[in-house]
């Protein structure tokens, strides 16, 4: 249950920003989580929302945006979508793939007031 | 990871005992510990080091852009900095529970001869696999995580303190870190290793590359171990091979058993490059 770090680790830059700022409290946080990436977005959401509370973002609304997986294949010399990993190329049904875009775990921006 | 305010880590003990620290993280998050100029603000928050005029904006977006594991992945520099100086080697063993992990440690440490081993050892309970490495003689700290499923950048930034304080970090030599048995969320951490060695045993199915594509994707080296039972069990080594470079093409396998010494000798000679080439660019 790595989601419940990764939801400690939302709170902490969200905290410390939303201090910085000023806000007395924040009312909505938007992260990116790449398909390809590293965590269940669904129990991120929910383990944001469990970590949330009695802090500065206890009322805030976490949404999370699913940017999706991209890779270069070298077979092809070309970029190409991928929904996870292990599966093939698309075009070449080929495994020579690297990342290009789609498993980031980030902070986008949050909403204070 | 953290006794004194809860969050995070707070059943984390190394060799028993709970971690102790000044607070280099921020607490400013929890309103029960918030106060005025509270934790100094870190490199890890750079977006927002610009001087923001409190109470002045009834509700505004602020722009963040920080990655989740930024604060995770600043201590494991942190550490691989600190092992890059003194020349040591350090590998980072991820394996479900039962891979053989412990056992293959122990009779790597008895058949190598070039200089002391010292060992991180995580589980969630219990210190049997630190002293099955100390039986050997080798110096061992153990990380009990409580709950939690992966060690780290901060728990390991501890336990190489705690080896530093032993004389254990010797100059040149190897460190073996043994991961909490569990093929999915240590993947995620970098803990300031060389290398990820991800091991399957045969008694696995040969398809958990793919049933787990991260920790494989995140290894730089498979060690197929317990390969004496191969005519006992239905294991596809090809199979089990091809599968795992379908997420990481070109990955190194090496096949062992410790029992029947199969393959140990190449994984010995892989080790010692790996050392001369750490101590080669030491300083």
């Amino acid at each position: 249950m790595h989601e419940l770090t990764l939801a400690e680790s939302v709170l902490e830059i969200v905290g410390a920003a939303a201090r910085r700022a000023g806000a007395s409290r924040v009312t909505g946080v938007r992260l990116a989580i790449g398909a390809l990436a590293h965590v269940e977005s669904d129990t991120l959401q929910y383990c944001c929302e469990v970590a949330s509370r009695d802090t500065i973002a206890a009322d805030a609304r976490f949404s999370i945006e699913r940017p999706p997986g991209r890779a270069w294949c070298a077979a092809c010399a070309a970029e190409v979508g991928l929904e996870r990993w292990g599966m093939p190329c698309p075009q070449c049904q080929g495994f020579d793939l690297s990342i290009t875009d789609g498993d980031q775990m980030r902070v986008l921006d949050i909403d204070i007031a | 990871m953290c006794s004194s305010c809860g969050c995070g880590h707070d059943a984390v003990s190394l060799d028993g005992k709970p971690l102790d620290h000044p607070h280099p993280h921020d607490h400013g998050l929890h309103r029960r510990s918030a106060r005025s100029g509270a934790a100094a603000p870190t490199g890890a928050y750079r977006p927002l080091d610009a001087a923001h005029a409190p109470g002045l904006d009834a509700g505004r977006t602020l722009k963040i852009e920080q990655d989740l594991l930024a604060a995770n992945d600043a201590l494991a520099a942190k550490n691989r900095a600190r092992l890059a100086r003194a020349g040591i080697f350090a590998l980072n063993f991820v394996s479900s529970p039962g891979s053989g992990k412990t056992s293959l440690l122990v009779d790597t440490i008895t058949r190598w001869q070039h200089g002391p081993i010292a060992v991180i050892e995580g589980d969630q309970q219990t210190s049997n696999d630190a002293a099955r490495i100390r039986a050997t003689g080798a110096t061992a700290v153990q990380i009990n995580t409580g709950r939690g499923c992966h060690l780290d950048a901060h728990m390991v930034g501890h336990a190489l303190a705690q080896l530093e304080r032993q004389a254990a970090l010797t100059d040149n030599s190897l460190l073996l870190i043994e991961n909490v048995g569990n093929l999915v969320c240590p993947a995620a951490f970098d803990l300031g290793e060389a290398h990820k060695v991800v091991i399957l045993s045969v008694t696995e199915g040969e398809d958990k590359p793919l049933k787990y594509p991260d920790m494989f994707r995140a290894a730089d080296l498979l060690l197929l171990s317990k390969t004496d039972l191969l005519p006992h069990v239905d294991f596809d080594v090809e199979q089990a091979i091809a599968y795992a470079r379908q997420v990481r093409p070109e990955l190194p396998v090496i096949a062992l058993s410790v029992k029947s010494g199969a393959g140990m000798a190449e994984w010995l000679a892989w080790l010692s490059r790996g050392q001369q080439a750490a101590a080669a660019h030491a300083g």
